[in-house]
């Protein structure tokens, strides 16, 4: 380790004497206690581009090809099961008179929750100027985009006639009919599309500088062609950033709070009902922190194998990990905090159903479903408190899977079992999903992958200008003001990385 | 395709390979005078913009009109459809009251700003989609999504000739100081 660690400071000083002038600007001679960098291996700034535009550069590996096809066949799969589904009706799945939302709620709420993590990398954490989202927020805001397509999947088949999904949005027609706006169903349909659309245009604001340097280096025609016209002619114009900046800041400040209003907004799909179990008012704040820890666990699961298939050890680096481990750790907590918070609501509230609904989902039909979602979302996070397993990428690989299976599990549980015993013991039930329902949801899974994929491989998977704009030196120095904190003066000192840091790379 | 180069000279520009030499070039050449000049980054520099005297932006004002516009119109359409158009009484509630139409009226405030902030900042303010730029084959201008900071002084500013501009790029410590000439496409 020590060997490895000598040899990462002698590559990285001759880096330094063939790089440019830009990191030579922490001349400070005060050698303080150093921060860890978000960058190793004290790149250049061009050598940024080669890195991240290399990866959409390199000739697709048939690992990359396999990948795909294995994804596009899962998906594929589900895709079957949603046409037979849409064929044949809603009957084909396993939902039953008692229980009218099964699997397609609890996958909508699901794939919606997974996108808010990019959501508050790419806006919360820009507000709060954490400059170390620079390296993972391009492909969080894109998960946000893919699991809101997934998300829409369920949402718009579990209508039962998805052909007439269009009646969910108030339009002038021939039977002067208008939609429900006291219902907090159509308010999801302005918040989830609304949500969409923003994530959408917020990732495209932030793709079109880097396109431009693609564009700008590319071979072959196609790849001209392709990163032209969705680069929209973007030159890197002072004239130009000046106002794109402003745009991308107003970008963050609306999505901060619609991040917040969407998972608000599908908790009312429950809390404004009357049914015991899911008229909490604690359902927001409890939903948009499940959804945010949801959220970094997926960003981690996927980020993790990105970071090893396409070497981003220097750019994804443990700070990274560990930051988002936190976050983990904090967002468990308060869900953890929601689930006691919910029991002893239920029973100091004296009322005998809500007392019921929760005894029940601890200790009923659906027991073995409550104890998962805790196990996996309270318990699994606390090994977070140590630090050398925050910085384990194993390890934090197996526990981002758990979470994601704890939250899912969440979901299920706040359905199911609200809705399987209800006010009536007459019409008490039980539910079980067909394969159809299974299918669909494991194939949402490949369409994710298939996504994440081709995003990848065709496009700045990191943010190239944003990871410029950070590095040491790439601001003029009066304005070191707004600069402190996340960079030291570590190019002087020597401590420009952590010994376990290199031992990962290695 | 090939290119050739014709007479005219468009511009005069220069490079530089850090962040506070660029943005002291800047102070200097708009205190010269020129005012159609630019410098192309590979990421913002913060600052930049004020030392080349560019006046503050005016999006946020699309912006407030944006959300404005989206506030009144979820406003409009939950009243005038629930409240008038058609009234339905579910469950004894208002036809229209503004608790429950705050989740709306926030949803489409945000989504107008957005639209409006996205196609003004691109289409109207920074005028793009422009796929061509008269630069476009210089390779210091090309670099500038790479690592070069490239200055352009634009041969339309008034003050400039092609000595004194290459001379005031000398001064401010460009380097690569040179003159650019129109190119011509040709199959």
């Amino acid at each position: 380790m020590a060997m490895e660690a000598k040899e990462q400071v002698a590559t990285a000083t001759a880096g330094y004497s063939n790089g440019t002038t830009l990191n030579g600007y922490h001349d400070s001679p005060s050698a303080k206690p150093v921060r860890e960098p978000l960058v190793l291996g004290n790149k250049t700034i061009h050598q940024i581009t080669e890195d991240i535009c290399g990866v959409a550069e390199q000739k697709a590996t048939p690992k990359f090809w396999a990948a795909l096809l294995a994804s596009i066949l899962v998906a594929g799969a589900g895709i079957g099961a949603l046409t037979y589904t849409i064929a044949v009706g809603i009957g084909v799945w396993g939902l039953n008179n008692t229980i009218g939302w099964g699997w397609d709620i609890t996958n909508f709420v699901f794939w919606v929750g997974i996108g808010h993590a990019g959501t508050l990398i790419s806006a919360v954490l820009f507000l709060f100027r954490q400059k170390w989202r620079t390296a993972i927020n391009r492909s969080a805001e894109a998960m946000t985009i893919f699991a809101v397509i997934n998300a829409a999947v369920f949402v718009l088949t579990h209508t039962g006639r998805p052909w007439l999904d269009y009646w969910l949005l108030p339009y002038p027609n021939q039977m002067k009919m208008w939609v429900n706006f006291r219902s907090p169903l159509e308010w999801d349909v302005f918040a989830v599309s609304t949500y969409f659309t923003i994530s959408l245009l917020f990732w495209f604001t932030g793709l079109v500088p880097d396109l431009a340097s693609l564009r700008n280096r590319a071979k072959t025609k196609l790849a001209k062609a392709g990163y032209t016209v969705f680069s929209l002619g973007w030159t890197g114009s002072t004239r130009n950033w000046h106002h794109y900046e402003f745009a991308y800041m107003i970008f963050a400040g609306l999505s901060t709070p619609l991040v917040l209003s969407v998972h608000s907004i599908v908790s009312f799909d429950f809390a404004v009902s009357i049914l015991p179990g899911w008229h909490t008012t604690i359902f927001p704040p409890y939903f948009v922190a499940g959804a945010i820890f949801s959220g970094f666990a997926m960003v981690l699961t996927l980020m993790l194998v990105a970071r090893e298939i396409l070497d981003l050890h220097d750019y994804i680096t443990l700070k990274h990990i560990d930051n988002m481990n936190k976050i983990i750790l904090a967002t468990g907590m308060i869900v953890g905090y929601a689930y006691a918070m919910e029991m002893f609501i239920a029973y100091y509230s004296g009322n005998p159903y809500e007392r019921f609904v929760f005894f029940n989902r601890a200790f009923g039909d659906y027991a073995w479903s409550y104890w998962m979602m805790v196990t996996c979302n309270v318990i699994s996070p606390q090994f977070f408190w140590n630090a050398k397993l925050r910085r384990n990428v194993w390890f934090t690989f197996v526990l981002s899977i758990f979470v994601n299976i704890g939250m899912w599990f969440e979901r299920f549980t706040i359905i199911s079992t609200s809705l399987h015993h209800g006010y009536l013991p007459s019409s008490w039930h039980y539910y079980t999903p067909t394969w159809v329902e299974i299918t669909i949801f494991i194939g949402t899974f490949g369409l994710f992958m298939v996504f994440f994929l081709l995003f990848a491989k065709y496009l700045p998977i990191i943010a190239l200008g944003e990871v410029k704009s950070i590095m040491p030196g790439a601001q003029p120095s009066h304005h070191h003001h707004d600069d402190h904190g996340e960079h030291g003066d570590y190019y002087n000192t020597g401590h420009y990385a952590e010994s376990n840091d290199v031992q990962a790379k290695h | 395709m090939t290119t050739v180069e014709k007479g005219n000279v468009i511009a005069v520009m220069g490079d530089y390979k850090n962040a506070d030499k660029v943005t002291a070039a800047a102070k200097g050449i708009h205190a010269a005078g020129y005012t159609k000049f630019d410098i192309y980054t590979p990421y913002p520099v913060h600052g930049l913009e004020k030392a080349m005297g560019m006046p503050k932006t005016s999006l946020p004002k699309f912006a407030l009109a944006g959300g404005l516009f989206g506030l009144a119109s979820a406003f409009a359409l939950q009243y005038w459809t629930g409240g008038i158009e058609y009234k339905l009484n579910i469950g004894g509630k208002p036809l229209f009251a503004p608790q429950f139409g705050v989740p709306v009226f926030f949803e489409l405030m945000v989504l107008c700003t957005g639209l409006t902030v996205f196609f003004t900042m691109f289409g109207y303010l920074n005028r793009l989609p422009n796929w061509h730029s008269k630069y476009q084959y210089d390779a210091g201008f090309q670099a500038a999504t790479d690592d070069n900071f490239c200055v352009v002084l634009e041969a339309d500013d008034p003050r400039f000739t092609i000595e004194t501009a290459q001379a005031l790029l000398t001064k401010l410590g460009a380097d690569n100081v040179r003159v650019v000439h129109e190119t011509i496409e040709q199959d």
